[in-house]
């Protein structure tokens, strides 16, 4: 295939990925790295590298609409990215390290538990006993709701810490944002309110994706004839899917979109069994 | 400052570099699909990509998409850098501190590595 139309159809699918990734709240930069793969037949390493770029792009893009309704937590983020960003570097210098078809087995089984893990409730702020790392490190605060600020405490800090060491071990070996771990560490290791912990990661992915980001670009994972259309079609199609999302109908088409994630899954884990990625 | 205003500000730099970073990536790539629309590339085997920015100076459209990419990379760098100068002006060592660290890690890794 050559160069334009290969650059059209790599587009088109990343304009997909974005539009259903954000709309879904799923993620996009997910079905990225199995669309290369699978269906271009593109070496894991030039994939893992493209995703990882419009990652960044989709995390930095999206950032200035989800701080106007004052939900993240700077503390929280940059506190928990000491922990990102470490877990990156590791997982990115993995990738020369472990084998490829143990790399796509992995990338199997993250995909299986986006695909199956259904998404936190919008729960009320858990209360919780008051935890003196939590208020040394000032991570309290508060969120607005209905009913004016509601104030959360955060609470298993350790724990959470070192869940978001291997969510970022994971962005770094795959590629991806891992934003459900992410959530992941803050909803239910730390007890931290749904919406502060979505917007809070989303900031987070992007300072963790910049971490492995240096390395792939030194061990030249990132070939930019592949990486412009990724780029700009997810980051395109994140933006789009941000602005419908207010008016559509997410339900069916978030089954849908778990549906193409466990097929997408089960075909990463068979190549991988049968070494042939 | 308080915390709101600093969220953003924060907002606002990270959106204004995605911008600046895709509109490069574009240029580039507008380059890139000019000149070698034709050619059949090998994705299949992996052969690493040396970064050329040198090629900017005769505008190679590779090397332009390669800015593209390092603009993109900084923008949350750039985020961090902002947040050890927002919590040293509000006297907020211990956040100081914390956001420092955070950027050494990512210098490691971008400087680190090579």
């Amino acid at each position: 295939m050559n160069v334009a139309s290969l650059s059209s159809l790599v587009f088109a699918g990343s304009v997909a990925a974005g539009f259903l990734g954000s709309l879904t709240g799923l993620g996009g930069g997910v079905v990225i790295v199995p669309l290369l793969t699978l269906a271009f037949g593109v070496d894991l390493h030039y994939a893992i590298g493209a995703s990882l770029v419009s990652v960044i792009a989709t995390s930095s893009g999206a950032a200035a609409s989800y701080v106007r309704d004052g939900y993240s937590n700077v503390r929280i983020g940059l506190f928990l990215e000491i922990a990102t960003t470490s877990g990156a570097l590791l997982g990115a210098s993995l990738v020369s390290r472990v084998p490829t078809s143990t790399i796509a087995i992995i990338f199997g089984a993250v995909l299986l538990y986006s695909a199956i893990s259904s998404p936190p409730r919008d729960a009320v702020a858990k209360g919780g006993t008051p935890n003196t790392l939590a208020q040394w490190l000032r991570l309290n605060g508060s969120y607005p709701t209905a009913g004016g600020p509601t104030k959360y405490a955060v609470r298993r800090i350790p724990l959470g810490f070192a869940t978001m060491v291997g969510a970022g071990t994971l962005s770094g070996l795959l590629g991806i944002g891992s934003g459900a771990m992410k959530v992941l560490a803050m909803d239910r290791a730390m007890g931290i309110p749904f919406k502060v912990s979505t917007t809070t990661s989303n900031f987070m992915i992007g300072v963790t994706a910049a971490a492995s980001a240096g390395i792939y670009l030194a061990r030249g994972y990132i070939d930019p004839g592949l990486a412009m259309p990724v780029m700009l079609g997810v980051l395109g199609g994140a933006l789009l899917g941000a602005r419908v999302l207010a008016r559509a109908r997410v339900r069916v088409l978030r089954n849908a979109f778990r549906g193409a994630l466990l097929v997408l899954a089960a075909e990463m884990i068979y190549n991988g069994l049968v070494g042939k990625v | 400052m308080r915390d709101i205003d600093m969220d953003r500000m924060m907002g606002r730099l990270l959106q204004v570099g995605v911008l600046v970073a895709a509109a490069v990536v574009l240029l580039g790539g507008t380059g890139y699909l000019f000149r070698h629309y034709g050619e059949v590339p090998d994705y299949r085997h992996f052969h690493p990509v040396p970064l050329a920015l040198d090629g900017l100076l005769e505008f190679r459209a590779r090397s332009v998409i390669q800015l593209g990419v390092l603009l993109m990379i900084a923008t949350p760098v750039l985020r961090v850098a902002f947040c050890i100068f927002a919590f040293a002006i509000e006297r907020d060592w211990q956040y100081t501190v914390i956001s420092a660290i955070v950027l050494c890690v990512l210098m490691y890794g971008i400087f680190g590595s090579h």
